[in-house]
């Protein structure tokens, strides 16, 4: 193909792509293997190999199965997690059946505001939402003194931070899939004397299910790894990012983290994996 | 109820929730911080409208120069990117087998499913004094005293590229894929050779993916937060980090959302001006990806 014959230059792209991913892995890797070094740094030499950050119940080597505030994070990830992956798969569903059935005036600047909030950087949605929430919060206290609390920092603020953006995501997927969908299928639906509830429960939505449940998984991912639109808005309950991030800047680097990178890495890898899994007799979107 | 009601009754219904997401989440949560980046603080709770809070910035010259600073480091770690990229985007597109391509691909996506602090650990972890390149480097007997990697602009522009060349190989993948390549042969039988080939067929045919991932990069680059401060230390000086100072630790909101808009302001000129230089619009490149 392009660029042919020359067979040392080939054998050098070759080399270079292999260095490329060797690049790739080197801090992952990093970041895994320490989980299992029997040592207090994360750091070299080897010294052995152990499991005691996951499951050891004592300092100085706390497991993170028994750090209470890690585990804590891990339920705050969990619960914002799953709010945001419902939330933006139901909008992401609606904006696709919007964007691909319907037709209304300036439908193409519309579709441009969609796509916007991928590319506004994740500090200014969050100080954004939270000037909005807490100017809101204070007009609210001072006219009507009532306190608004869920616009004040916390699991709902951040909820709407990483929704207001993780849905331009799940509508790319999913109207990428509705967009293959063959509508004679629901017209010969229709014309068999099926309702509207009956086709769109029947045939389109199970159509759309793997992007949907695909779109469900990428943002549950995306959602448990925010750290930039969190940041400003988190309350008391810090997600596991933010929780990582205070113990990395005021304890310093244990291998405690290296054993919470390494469960999120799997856990991520599996994820992915299933939502691969339920896209497969899709075409690629 | 006739047919045109009924399209239209879900047509409202259909548009109701992108509505709201896109005017309470998007739009009046910017118009607010525009209108509070345009309060002057004249007395506690007293304000007035004025463009102080810009004209401090402009008056400052550590502000603007952090602004001028994460611009044009971002803009080379844009360049850094594509420039790497490609090749690995031109390999899994056109080089690989049908087989190895799917994992290829597949691997470079790996790194997105992992969270920022946890790449930015990793590469700490690697390059610190204590660390695995330094420590490793002595033991091969190459240096005597451990070297610090970390806390320099090399380490911060190396895993900001790290951190978003995914989103370069991930349009340009797509669109070289879509290319024939028989027109690539083509160039070839009309005696054009290799870098003649990529300068008149194949970069011109990738512009639109170039032109989506350079946007996406130098957005998420201007943005980002943690790595140049994980990195780069208290000397990265990233702009962002001036933004969670005013709000954060100065409680200085009027500041902090001047600063905001100003950070939108300048990515959007500098990527409309790219999208002018290179005679894409939006809607060609980003929302086709």
């Amino acid at each position: 193909m392009a660029i042919k014959s020359n067979p040392a230059f080939l054998t050098s792209y070759r080399l270079y792509v292999a260095l490329f991913f060797v690049f790739l892995a080197a801090p992952l890797l990093a970041a895994g293997v320490f989980a299992f070094n029997d040592s207090l740094f994360p750091s070299l030499p080897w010294r052995g190999f152990t499991l005691d950050w996951f499951f050891n119940d004592t300092e100085p080597k706390l497991g993170m199965f028994h750090d209470r505030r890690l585990l804590r994070g891990l339920y705050y990830s969990f619960v914002i997690a799953t709010g945001v992956s419902l939330l933006s798969v139901f909008v992401g569903t609606c904006n696709a059946f919007l964007f691909v059935r319907c037709e209304f005036p300036a439908k193409d600047f519309l579709y441009i505001m969609m796509v916007l909030p991928l590319v506004i950087p994740g500090v200014i949605l969050g100080i954004s939402i939270l000037l909005l929430a807490s100017s809101v919060a204070n007009g609210v206290e001072e006219t009507l003194s009532l306190d608004l609390d869920f616009l004040r920092p916390g699991i709902v603020l951040v909820v709407l931070g990483q929704f207001s953006f993780i849905t331009t995501i799940t509508s790319l997927v999913i109207v990428a899939r509705l967009k293959k969908f063959d509508q004679s299928m629901e017209e010969a639906a229709y014309n068999l004397g099926a309702s509207r509830v009956r086709v769109l429960r029947t045939i389109t939505l199970p159509f759309l299910f793997p992007a949907m449940a695909a779109a469900g998984i990428v943002a549950f991912l995306v959602s448990f790894e925010n750290f930039n639109t969190t940041l400003f808005l988190v309350g008391s309950e810090a997600p596991l990012t933010i929780t990582m991030y205070d113990r990395m800047v005021k304890v310093g680097s244990t291998p405690v983290l290296n054993a919470v990178s390494f469960f999120l890495m799997i856990g991520s890898a599996l994820l992915a994996l299933i939502s691969i899994l339920v896209q497969r007799d899709a075409p690629k979107t | 109820m006739k047919q045109t009601d009924i399209k239209r009754l879900s047509l409202y219904l259909l548009f109701a929730p992108f509505a709201l997401w896109i005017a309470l989440l998007i739009i009046l949560p910017h118009l607010g911080m525009l209108y509070i980046s345009l309060r002057e603080k004249v007395g506690p709770r007293v304000y007035e409208f004025g463009f102080e809070n810009y004209i401090n910035f402009f008056n400052e010259p550590i502000y603007w120069n952090t602004l001028l600073r994460t611009g044009s480091m971002s803009l080379l770690v844009t360049v850094l990117a594509l420039l790497l990229g490609f090749p690995i985007a031109y390999y899994i597109a056109k080089i690989a087998g049908n087989r190895t391509r799917g994992a290829l691909f597949l691997m470079c996506l790996i790194p997105l499913w992992v969270s920022d602090l946890i790449r930015a650990f990793g590469w700490i972890l690697l390059l610190r004094e204590t660390g695995v390149i330094s420590s490793s480097l002595q033991w091969a007997g190459l240096i005597d005293t451990p070297i610090e990697f970390l806390y320099n602009d090399a380490a911060v522009i190396m895993g900001l590229v790290y951190t978003v060349i995914l989103f370069m190989i991930v349009p340009l993948v797509s669109t070289l894929d879509g290319m024939d390549n028989s027109m690539i042969e083509a160039g070839y039988n009309l005696g054009g050779n290799g870098p003649t080939v990529l300068r008149r067929i194949i970069i011109p045919y990738a512009m639109p993916g170039i032109v989506a991932g350079c946007i996406v990069v130098f957005m998420l680059t201007a943005g980002s937060y943690l790595t140049p401060i994980l990195l780069g230390g208290k000397n990265s000086s990233w702009f962002t980090e001036q933004i969670y100072d005013q709000f954060i630790t100065r409680y200085n909101w009027e500041a902090g959302a001047a600063f905001g808009f100003l950070l939108l302001g300048f990515t959007s000129f500098v990527v409309w001006a790219g999208l002018r230089l290179t005679g894409q619009t939006l809607n060609s490149t980003v929302a086709k990806s």
